[in-house]
């Protein structure tokens, strides 16, 4: 059985190798990217039961090693995110296999779905590959390659619907991107003039308080922020993830969203953990209430569905920030593990609501809520698999999302910060609020309906309840992606400390 | 050790210079260039970074750094002159506020 | 996993399983529906059975499924939740066989009886749950598989119904799982059935266990409609009538009372809760939502809603009966658990009966009814006669132990508020009773397919029928081997000792 090593670049060569060939030879897309999105989520399972074989691992791609060279870092966060991507992403190109085929084959414009068709199936593969390099990459400067590739990708995929709103949200999304990675590369620069090195495990063990750090630093976060979209940088999100093709908005915001936070996670969970003062911690925090409540209002006031559902993306990253104060409070592993539960949760269940509303979308030919009354009559396993994902983002028990929610709030609790509880509290009550006002024009309102278009086909419909569910019994199996957890703490390493200058 | 000194407040002023055309003008063309402008000034502090103490020995990383930046920026500013003909073609003009909610705020600021 | 363990899990799954076929089953498909919602009940009831006789010879019954070290699930059947589970399940079977009847000829019958599947599994989680945690998991779902209960008619009453109804209880699920948590960091993994977890917090917590009670208390009285969280409750009365039999007899309010009873009983223990002077503050609670909801139910003049707000006042007999801090009180509390169950679900049934046969809904058209419908006035007579305390009925018995248990802990204040109550109960109930029997008929009833011999159809008179006759047996023979008092009494001997 091949190692750990082997699963690790094929994570990123096989995407790579995939979206190029799909890009020259546009007329195999069909057959070549659900093949790929198969293949990427074998190479993630063998990831995940290679990692599970053997522990964490770093490894220097062509024995080339740091600074020169390009290294893995193997623990159990990046493992855990290369798996949900592979199950997200497997997820999603099923259903944008049958959403391009669905689109190509009814509507008049054929040229235009196929032209999307034909550059959605590299790009998204392109973006699979920087994200699991991300997620595996030990070394900053690489991951601001697939950062940038991240971000330009994503904008592709925003733009790819065509629509004025979409080529404008595309091109806001571009600039914001644009301006976060230019603050993150500087933060970088300033970084490895400081200390010589840009491996994270290496400088954690290096960093001491100094006004250098503290600029780098702030510059790193800001960059990483406007990317995450945290309150009050969210402003381009909801356009972005709203007005995009369904599967690519289900990606947007199932996936990449947490790229950025994943390394912020890193770098304030971890890397720079011991040195950076409570109050940033604080102020995130702050600002991911901020977050939760503007997200969740705006979500309350909107009239598309999939403008909501955006909005509610905005409330749930709030969540993600709410928790790093409380990992840096927390003596045990608690919070960690409830950031990554909340992550994987959101993962699947944003997910499954976009692609649900986007096969809503294409029945119903719109998308105001006010007018969707009544569709489970002719789209009864959509609109489930919609309630079910949103009742997963209310933190219902047993979703993912609960267990994350009560971990934190013991957490809080505990450290006798429980402001912090409170909030996340007050939070899933007002996204309750929105899956509500969506479930009861889904559910229950009576049909004012008529079915006009086509049917959705099954592979539409089936991975979003996947994911859903997913999302929903996540909580039940928690013991197991945290397992992984436990077993990856950061890895020791020789090789990168031996070039120091 | 003056050099050093000018080419980091260079890189600096450039970085600021570019910030501030990237927020402030309303052409994306120039938001554009706002952008390339602010890396630019990264890579000249970067570069500068690769004298160590001793003038001799210069580290060779920020120059292969440097080099994929370059690399990075010229794919990221294709990629957004293609979006700006993309907006050109359905807008009729490459701003990013549109002109009718322009005046939608000034009138509610009126 | 052991065989006691894949028992309770049986126990769940006879209800969920054939729920969640059900919603695979075509809409039309009437006779397989109605099979394997029978043949559920019929299973569960026969499961119990084992489980009560397991219990009976001295069997611990025991399951649980880690999620994170100090978090699990766990299913444990102590003799509390034997007593919730059978009275949850006889009365399911005969609700079920109601719905069947009472539904037979309307619409969305498949999501009806899937959700009502649920539900029960549900109830029965919660009866079962042998921690905090699992209790909290089962409480929540039910508020989630109860909601498309009460707006099953789909109405604009309905779904404002629906919108109050999930804003109460959203709202204390969100209060019950702040005290939920704080608990289990001051106290660790709360399990029902050992010592009372909250006592053995060292004393300086003393302040913080007293607001998580009051927590617990907040979010438990919304479901148990303790005043003023009761809101929700009268407006809820728009749903179908099995679903206001059930949700008044067995699951949503003896949910919230239930947990109450755990809090008082399993979490914090008698001794320590009125050690901290807990229990006089919820006495007096419960007091006041015997009055008040007595006083509101005589103002009404439509029948459902006059049985809600009797139910709101019912209820808290129970809290009461718990928060005495006594023996016998607790003994009156918890058996009322059963009987005030058996009684209202009778009533409901038999007031479900006159809107569907007659379209009856208020009290003043009611005159004369009896006449027309013999057999349902008389089973909504014993209903009414018990909740007032009438002997021999079931009600009888628990008010007795209630009022010697306020003698017993010297609360003369809680005789009187029985008294009061009592007069209450017979100024409402009474005059329906005097109108039904002894007032001429003076409105006409739109008759609803009446051409079969009995009054109404049978699957609709048969089960009040079933629950009036258990009212009245089990106030009979409340001292027997096998009634509620008895079962009642082994669990209050193992709470306070022999």
């Amino acid at each position: 059985m091949p190692d750990t090593p082997f699963w690790a670049v094929c994570l990123v060569v096989v995407p790579l190798f995939f979206a190029i060939i799909c890009f020259v030879r546009s007329s195999l897309v069909t057959f070549l990217g659900p093949l790929a999105a198969w293949l990427n989520a074998l190479a993630g399972l063998g990831m995940t039961l290679s990692f599970v074989h053997s522990g964490p691992l770093r490894y220097a791609i062509g024995g080339w090693q740091a600074p020169l060279g390009i290294n893995f870092s193997i623990d159990g966060l990046s493992v855990l995110l290369v798996a949900m991507t592979a199950v997200t992403g497997l997820s999603v190109s099923m259903y944008a296999k049958g959403y391009f085929s669905l689109r190509i084959g009814s509507a008049g414009e054929i040229n235009r779905h196929g032209h999307q068709r034909a550059y959605f199936w590299p790009v998204w593969l392109l973006l699979w590959a920087a994200l699991n390099g991300l997620f595996l990459s030990a070394d900053l400067f690489n991951i601001y390659v697939t950062l940038e590739i991240i971000g330009l990708a994503a904008v592709v995929l925003t733009a790819l619907s065509g629509k004025p709103a979409a080529r404008l949200a595309a091109m806001r999304y571009l600039l914001v991107s644009l301006l976060g990675s230019c603050c993150y590369l500087f933060g970088v620069a300033l970084l490895y003039r400081s200390y010589g090195i840009l491996d994270m495990t290496a400088l954690s063990r290096l960093v001491s308080p100094a006004p250098l750090l503290w600029v780098s630093l702030a510059l790193l976060t800001t960059g990483l922020l406007l990317k995450t979209a945290l309150f009050p940088l969210h402003f381009w999100l909801p356009p972005a993830h709203a007005n995009a093709l369904a599967p690519v908005s289900a990606i947007l915001s199932g996936l990449v969203v947490k790229a950025s936070f994943y390394l912020i996670l890193r770098l304030w969970g971890e890397v720079f953990a011991q040195v950076l003062p409570f109050a940033a911690y604080v102020l995130l925090g702050v600002l991911g209430c901020g977050a939760v409540l503007w997200g969740a209002v705006q979500a309350l006031l909107q009239k598309r569905l999939k403008m909501l559902i955006a909005y509610s993306t905005v409330a749930q990253l709030g969540y993600l920030f709410i928790a790093l104060p409380l990992i840096r409070l927390d003596p045990g592993p608690s919070a960690r593990e409830a950031v990554i539960l909340l992550i994987m949760a959101h993962a699947c269940a944003k997910s499954a609501m976009f692609m649900a509303a986007g096969s809503i979308f294409l029945k119903a030919g719109h998308d105001r809520i006010d007018d969707l009354d009544g569709i489970k009559e002719v789209l009864p396993v959509s609109s489930f698999a919609f309630v079910l994902a949103g009742v997963s983002l209310m933190g219902f028990p047993p979703s993912g999302g609960f267990l994350g929610k009560w971990l934190l709030l013991g957490v809080s609790l505990a450290s006798g910060q429980w402001w912090w509880g409170i909030m996340l509290v007050i939070g899933s009550l007002l996204a309750a609020g929105y899956v509500y006002r969506i479930a009861c024009h889904l559910l229950v309102f009576k049909a004012s309906f008529s079915s006009r278009r086509g049917s959705i086909p099954p592979v539409m419909e089936w991975p979003a309840v996947l994911l859903a569910v997913l999302a929903m019994i996540l909580g039940l199996l928690a013991g197991y992606p945290l397992g992984l957890l436990e077993a990856g703490c950061p890895v020791p390493i020789h090789a990168c400390l031996e070039v120091m200058p | 050790m003056s050099t050093i000194f000018l080419y980091n407040f260079s890189g600096l002023a450039l970085f600021a210079i570019g910030l501030h055309g990237l927020i402030r003008s309303s052409h994306l063309l120039r938001k554009i260039l706002a952008a390339n402008l602010m890396s630019s000034g990264i890579f000249l502090i970067m570069i500068v970074g690769a004298y160590g103490p001793d003038q001799a020995l210069i580290d060779p990383v920020p120059h292969a750094m440097v080099l994929t930046g370059i690399l990075v920026s010229i794919s990221t500013t294709a990629v957004a002159l293609v979006l700006v003909c993309l907006v050109q073609e359905t807008t009729n003009r490459a701003l990013l506020l549109q002109k009718r909610k322009r005046e939608q705020r000034g009138r509610t600021d009126a | 996993m052991n065989w006691g363990g894949l028992l309770l899990v049986m126990i769940l799954l006879s209800s969920l399983v054939p729920g969640l076929i059900i919603f695979a089953l075509p809409e039309k498909s009437n006779r397989p529906r109605t099979f394997l919602n029978l043949g559920g009940a019929f299973l569960k009831l026969l499961l119990i059975l084992v489980m009560i006789i397991g219990i009976y010879q001295g069997r611990q019954f025991a399951v649980r499924w880690q999620l994170l070290p100090g978090l699990e699930l766990a299913l444990n059947s102590d003799p509390l939740a034997a007593l919730f589970s059978t009275l949850s399940t006889v009365l399911w079977l005969l609700t079920t066989i109601y719905a069947v009847g009472y539904l037979e000829q309307s619409p969305n019958r498949r999501q009806f009886f899937g959700y009502f599947s649920i539900c029960v599994t549900v109830t029965v989680g919660i009866a079962l749950a042998g921690n905090l945690i699992t209790f909290f998991l089962f409480y929540e779902l039910l508020t989630l598989t109860t909601y498309p209960l009460v707006t099953h008619r789909g109405t604009r009453e309905a779904l404002a119904a629906g919108r109050v109804y999930l804003a109460y209880t959203l709202s204390g699920g969100a209060v019950l799982l702040v005290a939920v948590a704080w608990l289990q960091v001051l106290a660790g993994p709360v399990a029902f059935g050992g010592p009372p977890a909250a006592a053995a917090v060292p004393a300086t917590h003393e302040l913080q266990l007293i607001v998580i009670f009051f927590l617990f208390i907040a979010g438990l009285g919304v479901k148990a409609a303790l005043v003023p969280l009761h809101g929700w409750l009268p407006r809820a009365m728009v749903a179908p009538a099995p679903v206001s039999a059930l949700l008044h007899a067995v699951a949503v309010v003896k949910a919230g009372v239930f947990g109450i009873i755990r809090i008082v009983h399993d979490v914090y223990g008698v001794p320590f809760a009125a050690g901290l002077n807990l229990l006089l503050p919820l006495a007096i609670l419960a007091s006041l939502s015997i009055i008040y909801g007595s006083l509101c139910a005589l103002r009404e003049d439509d029948l459902k809603k006059r049985l809600a707000y009797s139910t709101v006042s019912q209820l808290s007999y129970i809290i009461l009966g718990v928060s005495v801090a006594g023996p016998l009180a607790a003994m009156g509390g918890l058996v009322h658990l059963v009987h005030q169950g058996l009684m209202k679900i009778t009533l409901f049934f038999c007031a479900g009966n006159l809107a569907e046969t007659l379209g009856v809904h208020r009290i003043s058209e009611m005159r004369g009814i009896a006449r027309r419908m013999p057999l349902t006035m008389a089973a909504f007579s014993v209903g009414a006669l018990g909740m007032i305390g009438f002997p021999p009925m079931a009600g009888f018995v628990s008010k007795w132990y209630l009022g010697m248990g306020a003698l017993e802990a010297d609360k003369m204040w809680v005789v009187a508020i029985l008294a009061v109550s009592t007069v209450l109960n017979a100024a409402y109930f009474l005059p329906i009773l005097i109108q039904a029997w002894f007032k001429p008929q003076e409105s006409t009833w739109s008759e609803q397919g009446t051409t079969a011999r009995l009054e109404t159809h049978w699957m609709l008179l048969v089960p009040p029928l079933v629950t009036a006759f258990l009212v009245v047996a089990v106030g009979l023979l409340a001292n027997a081997q096998i009634s509620p008092l008895a079962w009642v009494k082994l669990i209050i001997g193992l709470e306070y000792g022999p």
